[in-house]
């Protein structure tokens, strides 16, 4: 295993010279040094945030990648309170990086909802945890407590949305917070803020939230200090697959993919890396020196997505995987839009039949065409992350699929899947 | 046929009043089957899914036509004492008030449905939705009106006509109701909320008057899986390990 | 008399009130398909003078209102 000579980035999971430390208030002071958040609106003082997040070039953590800054010009000047959502949903089963940030260190990100509340005049913070981490609510619960034990701060509320991959989409995280309907909603104009009754919403990635802390603390020139010019800062990544410590890492932007692998100690060899989750895309071996920024992976048709690399070993088969991804994300479709509802079940059909080898010669033709066709047609973007997801696996393991397609399947397809799914994905012909 | 006939009326006009009603309410039966079964989006050649749901409004505007007429004829006739505010409010015509009321209270209800369509591209769709529904009303109500009201009524050709009339609809009903359960059940299979039933189909045939596409027989999908005609159709057996977590 | 400013117009389709009903592109094919399953597959290219009045009917005839007609400038 060759260690990496790249300078460890260590910020949202910094830990002190003592190592470790508890997750409570008192530490986090010590660590990160206090935070003077003003808790009347002060314009002098938001436009100061405001410049500085935007001269840092944050990019939303929650797979959106838009600018954080953008989102709160709007704001800064509506008439009634907004709100401000805290999104800790996690829906990406392959993530652990929210989990993982709300176990460290949770007044960092709640920082951050401070910071943005103070900033848009909010008095109100909302952080949405799946209804299945209750581990993760806690920590926030208890570190809200916390704060409103010493007297800082607004008030936070701590929801528990039920836990399905589109309940974490924005307009369908804020719909449940309306009125119970966890579905997604169709955006014409992104730009046109959702809201929550008559309430504008702010809805920030717990992650990005926590960026914003530092920023505040450190500055923008501070921040840049780490990735690249093009796509500044730290990120979490959650790395797992062929690895010996798979985990949530903090690595700076532009970071290369097999460099970020190796710190978690690869086992060996890798037929392919799925990145950004599973609305991602695969890349090749070939491509592992890809750097993990959302221009260079855009350039290889892949996105940054969550933040989550999974190295595939070379004894999984591609194409089962692919096909389960394929059917859990099918089964976990909100339901509304036909092209998602009947495409993404037909898609994971084929790839099962040719997983097994028993796929006509047509059928990979007939995925592709289909993926293509479904793309830009649902109200959100899970037909069209799929899409990209099942087309990169035909190209990265063309040969694998030739061959399945050919009636020889490799026996890799019955190994064991390195990949979490939360319900085990329903065969093709049973009832999601 | 009543025997009686005052002087000061013509026959044209008694005559009238009843024909225009039979025209009316066969139109009308005609518009109701016709709106159940709109969800059918049958499609062929020369018959494209949205000529159905066009004669259903052009069915309801000729019904609406004899409707008005035998309402005309009815307030003006001076044998029969229907006065026009009899026509809209129910009950209270001195002429057999109560089947009279049961014609009144089906014109209210075909007048909502009426507005309502046509001012359709201005209210809430949900609004227009829920006004529509009250179409369900309007047939019984014009049958039962007929019925006991009608001079024909009791004659073998007058219940030729209803019975017609009467399986007609309740056959449509019947279809509806099974048709909405049967895509309840595999949109609930699918987790779908979407009500449609995907119709497979080759190129859909164009509308009357520019260049024609292929004939195009309607067939029911018969599993969600949307699988084309070339794809072998999955085995129950298993294809793939459960992800033993 | 004033002077009209060409407007471009464009036909799109609210895909969760869609429920695949067709006259969209029975009414429209010149910039509506059907995909396998009977979803409308939209073109979106500008509606022409000449595609308007056709455009504007098979969006007042949609039984979703799911299939509408409107300015290209919309940020989609």
């Amino acid at each position: 295993m060759t260690t990496t000579t790249l300078p460890r980035v260590e910020r949202l999971l910094h830990s002190g010279p003592g190592g470790p430390t508890d997750p409570g208030l008192a530490s986090h002071v010590a660590l990160h040094g206090p935070l003077a958040v003003p808790v009347r609106h002060d314009p002098a003082w938001s436009d100061v945030l405001l410049a500085e997040v935007a001269a840092a070039g944050l990019t939303g953590r929650g797979g959106g990648g838009f600018p954080a800054a953008a989102k709160w010009e709007s704001l800064r000047r509506a008439g009634r309170r907004p709100v401000v959502v805290v999104n800790a949903m996690e829906g990406e089963p392959a993530s652990a990086k929210d989990r993982a940030l709300l176990a460290w260190s949770p007044h960092l990100v709640l920082d951050g909802a401070e910071l943005v509340a103070a900033l848009s005049g909010a008095r109100s913070v909302v952080v949405c945890v799946a209804d299945d981490r209750d581990a993760s609510a806690r920590a926030v619960r208890l570190a809200a407590a916390e704060r409103s034990a010493a007297g800082t701060g607004r008030e936070v509320t701590v929801r528990q949305p039920p836990a399905r991959y589109v309940t974490g989409e924005e307009s369908a995280l804020v719909s449940w917070l309306d009125s119970g309907d966890a579905r997604p909603v169709l955006r014409v104009d992104k730009s046109v803020p959702l809201r929550l009754g008559r309430r504008a919403v702010l809805l920030h990635n717990a992650e990005t939230l926590a960026q914003v802390a530092l920023i505040a603390r450190h500055g923008a020139t501070w921040f840049r200090a780490a990735g690249t010019d093009e796509a500044p800062g730290s990120t979490l990544v959650t790395v797992s697959g062929a690895v010996r410590t798979p985990g949530v890492i903090e690595v700076g932007l532009g970071t290369p993919v097999d460099d970020v692998v190796r710190r978690c100690g690869p086992t060996g060899p890798v037929s392919g890396y799925l990145v950004g989750g599973y609305g991602g895309a695969w890349l090749a071996p070939e491509q592992a020196s890809t750097p993990l920024a959302p221009g260079s992976l855009a350039r290889v048709g892949a996105t940054l997505g969550v933040g989550i690399v999974v190295a595939l070993p070379t004894d999984s088969c591609g194409i089962a995987e692919t096909a389960r991804i394929a059917r859990w994300m099918a089964g976990e479709s909100a339901g509304q839009c036909g092209p998602c509802v009947f495409g993404l079940p037909a898609i994971a059909d084929d790839l099962e039949l040719l997983a097994a080898g028993r796929a006509d010669p047509g059928a990979i033709g007939r995925i592709d065409e289909r993926a293509r066709s479904i793309i830009g047609r649902g109200a959100c973007r899970h037909p069209d992350g799929v899409a990209r997801m099942v087309r990169s696996a035909l190209t990265v393991f063309a040969s694998d699929a030739a061959a399945h397609a050919a009636g020889r399947p490799c026996a890799a397809r019955h190994a064991p899947s390195v990949l979490p799914f939360p319900t085990p994905p329903a065969l093709a012909g049973e009832a999601s | 046929m009543s025997a009686v006939i005052s002087t000061s009326t013509t026959e044209a006009v008694w005559y009238m009043i009843r024909a225009t009603g039979i025209v009316a309410l066969v139109l009308l039966t005609l518009t109701t089957v016709l709106g159940l079964l709109s969800a059918a989006r049958v499609r062929t050649r020369r018959w494209p899914a949205f000529a159905q749901v066009d004669l259903h409004k052009r069915a309801t505007l000729l019904a609406l036509v004899f409707l008005a007429l035998h309402v005309a004829g009815a307030v003006l006739d001076s044998y029969v004492h229907v006065g026009l505010v009899s026509v809209i409010l129910p009950f209270t015509s001195s002429y057999r008030p109560f089947w009279t009321g049961l014609g009144a209270m089906a014109v209210d209800l075909l007048a909502a449905v009426a507005i309502s369509s046509a001012l359709r591209q201005r209210i809430a769709p949900d609004l227009w939705r829920r006004l529509h529904w009250l179409a369900y009303g309007c047939w019984p109500l014009a049958m039962a009106h007929a019925l006991g009201t009608g001079t024909d009524a009791g004659q073998m050709w007058m219940d030729a006509i209803a019975a017609v009339c009467i399986v007609a609809v309740l056959g449509a009903l019947a279809w509806r109701v099974a048709y909405h359960r049967t895509t309840a059940a595999e949109a609930e299979q699918l987790g779908a909320t979407t009500r449609a039933v995907p119709v497979r189909h080759r190129p859909v045939p164009t509308a009357p008057g520019r260049q024609a596409g292929q004939a195009v027989p309607r067939s029911r999908r018969s599993r969600p899986s949307g699988h084309t005609d070339t794809a072998p159709s999955a085995t129950s057996t298993q294809l793939l390990e459960r992800d033993p977590r | 008399m004033s002077t009209r400013v060409a407007v471009a117009l464009r036909v799109r389709v609210d895909p969760v009130a869609c429920e695949a009903y067709g006259y969209c592109a029975e009414l429209l094919p010149e910039r509506v398909t059907l995909d396998e399953w009977g979803y409308p597959v939209v073109d979106g290219t500008p509606v022409g003078a000449g595609l308007v009045d056709v455009a504007a009917r098979a969006a007042a005839e949609c039984p979703r209102r799911a299939f509408l007609l409107e300015e290209a400038g919309r940020t989609h």
